[in-house]
């Protein structure tokens, strides 16, 4: 039933996004995108990766994260430092960004699930603030980290530069200086292709005995257990995988400018992430997509208004929240539901609500 | 079912957003594109030579991004056109100058540090609009961009200011934005003079960045001079915010001077962003190690917590601050004889009677509301600066953006320019980007600044 | 390992006792202030059910509040005494106002949607508050006035600014003080309201279940309104102690201590009453203990890892009642 009725819908996501970078990549070699919008591309597509993989956790395992942030901080910093330290052994940058882009979903996937073993073992609101500790914690680790590479190896301290790093060396990650001086090699067209792996990945797993089984816990856990669905190995499948997709995100982003910092990815930045997937539609992986586009170029198009931006941008949050569950939108698309003309895969997620 | 058309609706306003964002975007050379996309092997080394990214600034070109935007903010709100607004209270927009030189700069006009970006903004807008209404041969035309002291929203603003056509850039007010900002102006050989961001990665290795004001090491070596020659105290404690650039720049290198003068540091403890509010234990070990100077490198905001909360427990050591502690006395409501008796090294004083800053000072109240801090002088110092070297240069605004980085270049390594910032024999500035100023020694008195010397 | 050596140390050292001491008085000082901010945090989350992320900047504005009508104020000798509290009274007011006008124009209108959608609104309203507050205020820090300070003349005839207590080499500020007893006296009166009154009925009932509440003939959006005020009013009070105690005033003053806050209802058990009073003084010695005995720069760390260790041993927090799910 499910795959039959999604089917279709995952193919308009794979078009969207392919038609969005074909569009992207003609106007770019028209030089007719502007520098503004040139320069965010690459950042839009982190946060489509990491909207995508949060709604794997929220949307589709049903848990609230509020530390999705912390995951992509993982895959930040050790991403980059490991391209750092790869700068001179691989000098083709497109391959140093792919080794990057694994080694921050490894580290990060790890992270997911050292983090998963405590929290998958909570509820709900309780669940959340735990994810959200977790993601300051991170965020204070980064903020303290000393890592440096010379010809004798790797070398790490906490707090205070102990690391004694060798002059010919490169202290990579400087405490609360976060990494500075980084070659960007994050492009657009890496950015395209982990999008798609992430879609692929996504879908997959959703799709498949693993998917039904992640999708069940959400819907009735005790439902679940009593037919013999084993939660915690199926919630840290979907934890994990979401981490590791947040984090190669991250170390995407972070190539994308010369220095980063630990509190950049702050529990702001755990929320912003929520708010795509929310207003994306939970569960809705097209929606997460064209929320975390639209979100990320909103406060910069409303730069003309100055210093009302901001003020605008939350009015504009609140009104488009308010409008997509006013009962009047809703009856309207009911009535689209009983001309079914379009199945949709998220049915579940309302009679949740409900 | 509701998802799609949402999903739909969100789409149609991605498209419009996409329209407008780009609706006039100026149009780049054509083989710009393959900069930013897929860097191919070997490129990304070099993100850009000078020549393909410098944007032609003529009027035309630099009109078209606005009515793009306007297009946008027609829907958004009935005010199309705000570029010139400095404050909501202060809305003096001057009338349009022509044959301006295109000014930009980003910094953090909201959050937590939107103070310094805020000062940093009128005082630069104070002085563009002084020479526009003189008689000088160089106009400017500013235009501030928030960027939320983030590295990522710098890059936007700065990328924003780009698409307007900036011809010169005031870089980004604080260190870590400006970092970022530095390595793109370095790309887009866009000249930049910063006012504020002092962090010695600002400028490392960009041949086109400089700043106005003096480099963090430089101060915390200064600092511990300072305190060594002039006994100022034996037993010294440091509290520093363990998150910021400029106050861990400064402490290194002050830990490193002190050891070299022979001064004791007993204590030496941090704080960060999320815990900025209660001092308590930090001053109880600068306390209980008998700290007599404590040595405070940080912002105003938080040194005046710890002032307070000194003052509360009954401890009274010696305070020695840093540039960033002027402006300490100007916050609404400030005990100011807590600060009794503070030293701070300071390239600027409000108080000062020199003529040129009380006539600085005097305006920025009338329009402000209040006193301007060293954030503001500095960026009234560029604005200056830039005004003589631009016509020294002969530069005119027709100009683009890599031949003015050229003249630029040359101008501020060779120039002496006289300021409200710095001392009486003028401010030069060396290759690298560093300006030759040195901290001078305050100490207050009865509310008041009075040179230590 | 450094840690728990120097732990070790800094216990056993001279005056270890004394320091020791200390250390606990500035705790329960820095957590009455989260303690009172977290009731306002539980009571709403208690009977709303929803997590009300624009509370510390709803606390933001009621010390704003209270810092201009302090200042706008001009009373004569004897009555200005009372003036602290004519201002806070006004921030009282004008926060329960806010409160109530944001849960109908914001929250109301989503009483049926899925509780997600009422936290990112929730989150809308924070930043729309803070850019507000930026508007209206401007970025630049106020000082907010000492409320409670003595002054005396002591022998030599200067005048002399009390602040704290002494008890022999220790002092505890009168901030402190009242800030605990107002918690206290809060937490009473709120135990009481809920517990004994009849709109205190009403919120429990509607907590428990909405739509029983409603066929007993409750009105549920009047109670939840209710809520909302008496929430807005509690966070003006914890806006005008937070800023007596840590008197920087700025649009972002209240999001920091809103999440620390949070994260004490949640510890002492979020939507109980006496939880969040527990909650909030332990997250503050906490604090100040792995600031003094660990890392300062970790305490922020240690601090969330005791707490995830609680939850863990306990998944309601420390006073949170089990509530057994059934099939």
């Amino acid at each position: 039933m499910r795959k039959s009725s999604s089917a279709p819908f995952h193919f308009l996501t794979y078009f969207l996004v392919i038609g969005a970078y074909a569009a992207l990549q003609v106007l770019q070699a028209r030089g007719e995108l502007s520098a503004t919008m040139r320069g965010m591309l690459v950042p839009i597509c982190a946060y489509v990766v990491m909207a995508v993989s949060l709604n794997l956790t929220v949307g589709v395992l049903g848990e609230l994260s509020l530390g999705h942030a912390g995951f992509m901080s993982v895959g930040a910093f050790l991403g980059t430092s490991t391209a750092i330290a790869l700068q001179d052994a691989v000098p083709v940058p497109g391959v140093r960004l792919a080794i990057a882009l694994v080694v921050a979903a490894l580290c990060a996937a790890v992270a997911g699930f050292l983090i998963g073993i405590p929290v998958l073992r909570l509820n709900g609101d309780y669940l959340a603030i735990v994810t959200l500790a977790f993601g300051e914690i991170i965020k204070a680790i980064f903020n303290n980290l000393y890592l440096g590479v010379d010809a004798k190896g790797v070398h790490v301290s906490l707090l205070e530069d102990t690391t004694n790093t060798a002059a010919d060396g490169r202290l990579i990650i400087q405490g609360p200086m976060g990494i500075g001086g980084i070659q960007k090699i994050s492009t657009f067209t890496a950015g395209f292709i982990l999008i798609l792996i992430s879609l692929i990945v996504i879908f997959n797993l959703v799709g498949s005995r693993a998917g039904r089984a992640i999708m069940a816990i959400r819907d009735n856990p005790i439902a679940a257990q009593s037919v013999g669905v084993n939660l915690i190995k199926y919630k840290m499948m979907a934890f994990v995988v979401s981490a590791a997709l947040a984090g190669s995100a991250g170390a995407l982003f972070a190539m994308n400018y010369s220095t980063v910092v630990a509190n950049k990815f702050d529990f702001n930045t755990s929320i912003l992430i929520l708010v795509f997937v929310v207003l994306g539609g939970l569960g809705n992986m097209f929606g997460s997509i064209v929320a975390a586009a639209v979100l990320t170029i909103l406060p910069e198009a409303l730069r003309p208004i100055a210093e009302y931006r901001m003020l605008l941008y939350a009015v504009l949050l609140i009104v488009m929240m308010l409008t997509a569950n006013h009962p009047l939108v809703k009856a309207i698309f009911n009535r689209f539901r009983q001309t079914g003309q379009i199945q949709l895969e998220t049915d579940d997620e309302e009679k949740e609500a409900a | 079912m509701k998802k799609k058309l949402l999903c739909v609706l969100l789409a149609l306003s991605m498209l419009f957003v996409l329209a407008a964002c780009n609706g006039g975007g100026a149009p780049e050379p054509a083989d710009d594109g393959t900069d930013t996309e897929a860097n191919t092997p070997g490129n990304s080394a070099e993100p850009a030579t000078p020549d393909d990214s410098a944007t032609p600034a003529t009027p035309d070109d630099s009109a078209a991004p606005e009515d793009g935007q306007a297009e946008l903010s027609g829907e958004t709100t009935p005010e199309p056109d705000t570029t010139h607004a400095p404050t909501p209270t202060n809305n003096t927009t001057p009338a349009p100058v022509e044959d301006a030189f295109k000014l930009g700069g980003t910094g953090p006009l909201t959050g937590g540090a939107a103070i310094y970006g805020n000062a940093a903004k009128n005082g630069a807008q104070i002085a563009v609009d002084e020479i526009n209404a003189s008689d000088s041969a160089v106009k400017f035309e500013l235009r501030y961009e928030d960027d939320a002291h983030d590295a990522e929203k710098a890059v936007n603003a700065y990328n924003s200011l780009k698409d307007w056509g900036m011809q010169i850039s005031l870089g980004s007010v604080t260190s870590k934005p400006a970092e970022a900002t530095s390595a793109e102006s370095f790309a887009d050989s866009i000249f930049s003079l910063t006012p504020s961001a002092s962090s010695p990665a600002t400028i490392a290795g960009k041949d086109n960045v400089f700043q106005m004001c003096f480099t963090d090491p430089n101060q915390g070596t200064a600092s511990a001079e300072y305190i060594g020659t002039q006994n100022l105290g034996s037993r010294i404690a440091v509290i520093w915010k363990s998150d910021d650039v400029y106050s861990k720049g400064i402490r290194d290198t002050f830990l490193e001077e002190a050891d070299a003068q022979g001064l004791q540091v007993v204590s030496d403890t941090t704080f960060s962003d999320g815990n900025a509010t209660d001092f308590s234990v930090q001053l109880n070990d600068a306390k209980n190690n008998e700290a007599d100077l404590v040595f405070l490198p940080m912002y105003y905001e938080p040194a005046s917590l710890i002032l307070a909360q000194a003052s509360a427990m009954g401890y009274a050591p010696k305070w020695f601050g840093v540039d960033g502690m002027d402006g300490i006395l100007t916050m609404q409501g400030f005990d100011a004889s807590l600060a009794e008796g503070v030293m701070l090294l300071t390239p600027f004083n409000a108080d000062s009677t020199d003529e040129k800053t009380a006539a600085f000072v005097a305006e920025y109240e009338k329009r402000f509301g209040e006193k301007p801090n060293q954030f503001a002088a500095d960026a009234y110092d560029c604005v200056y600066a830039y005004c003589q070297a631009l016509t020294a240069a002969n530069a005119t605004s027709d100009m683009d953006a890599a031949t003015i980085n050229g003249l630029m270049k040359e101008q501020f390594t060779t120039m002496t320019f006289y300021g409200l910032t710095g001392t009486e024999s003028g401010l030069t500035w060396d290759a690298s980007g560093a300006v030759s100023k040195s901290p001078k020694g305050m100490v207050i008195t009865n509310g008041a600044y009075v040179g230590m010397d | 390992m450094n840690f728990i050596i120097q732990f070790v140390n800094s216990l056993t050292s001279g005056g270890g006792a004394y320091q020791l001491l200390n250390h606990i008085i500035n705790g329960i000082s820095l957590g009455s202030v989260y303690a009172i901010i977290a009731l306002g945090y539980t009571m709403v989350y208690g009977i709303a059910k929803m997590l009300n992320f624009a509370h510390g900047d709803v606390i933001m504005v009621g010390a704003y509040i209270c810092f201009y009508t302090f200042g706008a104020m001009k009373l004569p000798g004897p009555l200005a005494v009372c003036a602290p509290l004519l201002a806070i009274c006004a921030a009282v007011v004008v926060c329960t106002l806010l409160g109530v006008t944001i849960e109908k124009l914001a929250y109301k209108p989503l009483r049926a949607a899925p509780s997600l959608a009422v936290l990112i609104t929730a989150i809308g309203v924070s930043y729309f508050l803070q850019n507000a507050a930026l508007l209206l205020w401007s970025s630049s820090p106020k000082v907010f006035p000492s409320f409670f300070v003595f002054r005396s003349v002591n022998e030599a005839g200067e005048t002399v600014t009390l602040r704290s207590v002494q008890l022999g080499s220790l002092s505890i500020s009168f901030v402190t003080i009242v800030t605990i007893v107002t918690c206290v006296v809060i937490m009473l009166w709120l135990t009481w309201f809920t517990g004994r009154t009849k709109m205190g009925k009403a919120m429990r009932a509607c907590s428990e279940d909405k739509a029983a509440a409603q066929l007993m003939g409750i009105d549920v959006n009047a109670t939840i309104s209710l809520t909302f005020a008496i929430g807005s009013g509690l966070a003006a009070i914890a806006g005008a102690l937070l800023c007596s105690a840590y008197p920087n005033l700025v649009p972002t003053t209240g999001s920091m201590p809103g999440i620390k806050a949070f994260t004490a209802a949640v510890f002492g058990g979020i939507g109980s009453i006496p939880g969040a009073f527990l909650g909030g003084l332990l997250l503050g010695v906490l604090e100040i203990f792995a600031k003094a005995y660990i890392s300062v720069q970790l305490s922020d760390a240690v601090v969330f890892a005791v707490l995830i260790v609680v939850l863990l041993v306990k998944p309601t927090g420390l006073l949170g009642r089990t509530v057994r799910e059934k099939v």
